[in-house]
């Protein structure tokens, strides 16, 4: 049999079945386009981390207090819990070659009273001037912290848009008074908006000088997080090395085992990536469970039509159809189904991903990459499910099957 | 150009074993228009699978236009019956939602053969077979038995081949379509001088053949030129 009759066959035969090839169909799409749309899901949210990490401010060391457990990861290690950062390792770091400025930070959670009885509770910053220039931040409005504000425990804020939302409403905030943990902070100026990076929403934080969160808000004499720009990329291993070494001297540890740790921007995004692609990994298996389902529906349904079709069989082997005619039109019919399957599960994942988008704000991307996988594993999942009724349909004695009632 | 000799199919189903055929030896000539007759049970279809080319015997030889049977495999087999053998069934065995030109075609999809090529050829064999031709896209589960079977006839006929096997042929029709369907084959046969093998249990069908060959519990009991032959005559 010609190659273009066996799809002529396959055509007639599958539209003689249309309500079971259609249920078919189905199953296997729904498979297809849900692991087109976890994996878009994923795929966007290791997208978006990356852009948004970028936008965090490049060439950045973080030092961060405490040893880095292996097998924990940075991203998971006691932000905070150890106190070895102390603000006179400013200094230190200041002086090595290639730092272009250091931003000392402390973070805490604090309730905040707006006007009105308007309150959150975010995130407070305290940080120096040099906080914006590290950490690509732009102000929108007012001013940022001064060196001299935090010289004089200046009782100043500049609020993130967020915040400064939550906390005003429409109204302009600058010149305005807010409570931190019950104590007066002036607003002197408001962020510009970054966005939020994995659970860390940037928008909703609220900045104070350094100091003033040290001495009054918190009563810590230690640092959260020293954020090092260094001067160009190439530069950025051989400062990390330094900052150990100097760093290790004055603390007077060893610096092969450092009390502080030092992690690389590229490094959280290397660790915060394979944690998204563990998550679409793991998406992605629930979604081929049900693919797996949908290639056992494939099977089911044509074993059925073989079974179903035993006198057709009978007829086509007895007007001389070999073996290999049935098993390859059987086969292909199954690859048949399941590649309509896997278009239209395509078409409909990418449009559940635009829409998850769309509706739901988490930014995705259906890549051709999981186009091509989606048509490659429909096509596997025709044939293998396909192959064992189309074999048994082959081997069928034409007697016995025209015999068949 | 059909030879048998010495026949012998036996069925083995676990401990049981079914003598369906005993020692057959006879010969077909081309042009001969033979009935099989026997009772229910006598193997005469048993007799058709291997005349056929869908079933190889136990024992014995057979000759079809000079090539052994008896020794080939399956896929040689089927390519036999694809160029050399039409059937006729008694339950028609078309397939339903599909055109009776396509259902006509289907032997000639399995021999390879161009798309329009094979439309002529199932239109002239419609043609022989007196289907008529307003009927020829309709699915073949529309019509009536009588149609059906000749749309059967018709597929039968179009690969033209050398021997017509026809089990039953009117077996699930009324006696009047029954006569249709005897008159194609003798039509067939005295004009057009196709080879044709009627099998039936009925005495009265097989009086429309030539030569009349009865068997009973697989084996053959009779062998004779049908002297009293009947012939339909309608014009
Ligand atoms: N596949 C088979 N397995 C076992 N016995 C069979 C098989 N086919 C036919 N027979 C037996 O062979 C004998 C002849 O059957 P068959 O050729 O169908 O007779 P007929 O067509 O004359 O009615 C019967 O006894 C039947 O039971
Ligand atoms: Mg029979």
């Amino acid at each position: 049999m010609k190659f273009k009759d066996l799809f002529s066959e396959i055509f007639i035969s599958l539209l003689a079945n249309k309500v079971r090839s259609g249920l078919t169909i189905l199953g296997i799409v729904i498979g297809i386009a849900s692991v087109i749309a976890m994996v878009s899901i994923g795929q966007g949210a290791s997208n978006q981390i990356t852009k948004s990490i970028e936008g965090l401010g490049s060439n950045l060391l973080n030092i961060i207090p405490g040893t880095l457990r292996p097998g924990v990861g940075i991203v998971s290690s006691g932000r905070g819990s150890a106190q070895t950062l102390k603000n006179d390792d400013v200094e230190v770091i200041e002086k090595i070659d290639g730092v272009y400025r250091v931003s000392p930070e402390v973070s805490r959670r604090f309730q905040i009273i707006g006007i009105n009885g308007k309150n959150t509770n975010s995130t407070v910053f305290g940080v120096t001037e040099n906080y914006p220039i590290v950490r690509n931040l732009n102000i929108s409005s007012g001013v940022f912290i001064s060196e001299s504000q935090n010289r004089s425990l200046a009782r100043v804020a500049v609020l993130g848009p967020q915040a400064a939302y939550d906390l005003f409403g429409d109204e302009d905030p600058i010149g305005k008074v807010i409570k931190i943990n019950k104590i007066n902070f002036l607003v002197i100026g408001v962020a510009a908006p970054r966005g939020s990076v994995g659970f860390v929403n940037y928008d909703d934080i609220i900045y104070v000088p350094l100091l003033t969160m040290q001495k009054v808000l918190a009563g810590i004499d230690y640092l959260t997080v020293m954020a090092v720009k260094v001067e160009s990329k190439d530069l950025i291993n051989q400062v990390r090395d330094d900052i150990i070494y100097n760093l290790s001297i004055k603390h007077r540890v060893d610096p092969q085992n450092p009390d502080f740790t030092i992690a690389s921007q590229e490094d959280i995004l290397g660790t915060l990536n394979q944690v998204i692609a563990t998550f679409t990994i793991f998406l992605a298996s629930i979604a081929g469970i049900s693919l797996l389902v949908g290639g056992i529906g494939i099977m089911n349904m044509m074993l059925t039509s073989v079974t179903e079709r035993t006198r057709e069989i009978g007829l086509r082997k007895a007007i001389g159809a070999k073996e290999r005619d049935i098993s390859l039109q059987f086969l292909a019919e199954s690859v048949v189904l399941t590649l309509i399957g896997g278009i239209i599960g395509i078409i409909l994942g990418s449009l559940i991903a635009i829409s998850i988008s769309y509706f739901a704000g988490i930014s995705t991307s259906v890549s051709l990459f999981s186009i091509i996988l989606a048509f490659g594993v429909s096509t596997i999942i025709g044939i293998i499910f396909g192959y064992y009724p189309a074999r048994r349909a082959s081997k069928l004695n034409p007697i016995e099957a025209l015999r068949y009632e | 150009m059909i030879e048998l000799k010495n026949i012998w199919k036996i069925y083995k189903n676990d401990d049981l074993e079914t003598v369906a055929l005993k020692n057959i030896s006879l010969e077909i000539k081309e042009g001969e228009f033979v009935a099989i007759m026997g009772p229910s049970g006598s193997g005469k279809s048993t007799l058709m699978h291997i005349l056929g080319c869908l079933d190889t015997p136990t024992s014995g030889k057979y000759f079809l236009d000079g090539e052994d049977i008896s020794k080939m495999n399956d896929d040689e087999l089927a390519e036999i019956r694809n160029k050399k053998i039409g059937f006729v069934f008694q339950s028609f065995n078309l397939l339903p939602k599909t055109n009776v030109l396509r259902n006509v075609e289907l032997p000639l999809v399995y021999a390879g053969i161009s798309p329009k090529k094979r439309q002529e050829r199932a239109k002239e064999a419609l043609n022989l077979a007196a289907f008529p031709n307003k009927f020829w896209y309709h699915f073949s589960n529309q019509l009536s038995g009588g149609m059906m079977q000749r749309v059967a006839i018709a597929r039968a006929l179009v690969n033209d081949p050398k021997i017509i096997l026809a089990d039953e042929p009117t077996g699930n029709l009324d006696t009047k379509t029954g006569e249709i369907v005897l008159e194609t084959f003798q039509n067939l046969h005295d004009k057009h001088g196709r080879t044709i093998i009627l099998i039936t249990h009925e005495p009265y069908i097989a009086e429309y053949a030539q030569r009349i060959i009865k068997i009973k519990d697989g084996e053959l009991i009779d062998d004779f030129k049908n002297n009293n032959r009947r012939i339909i005559n309608n014009k």
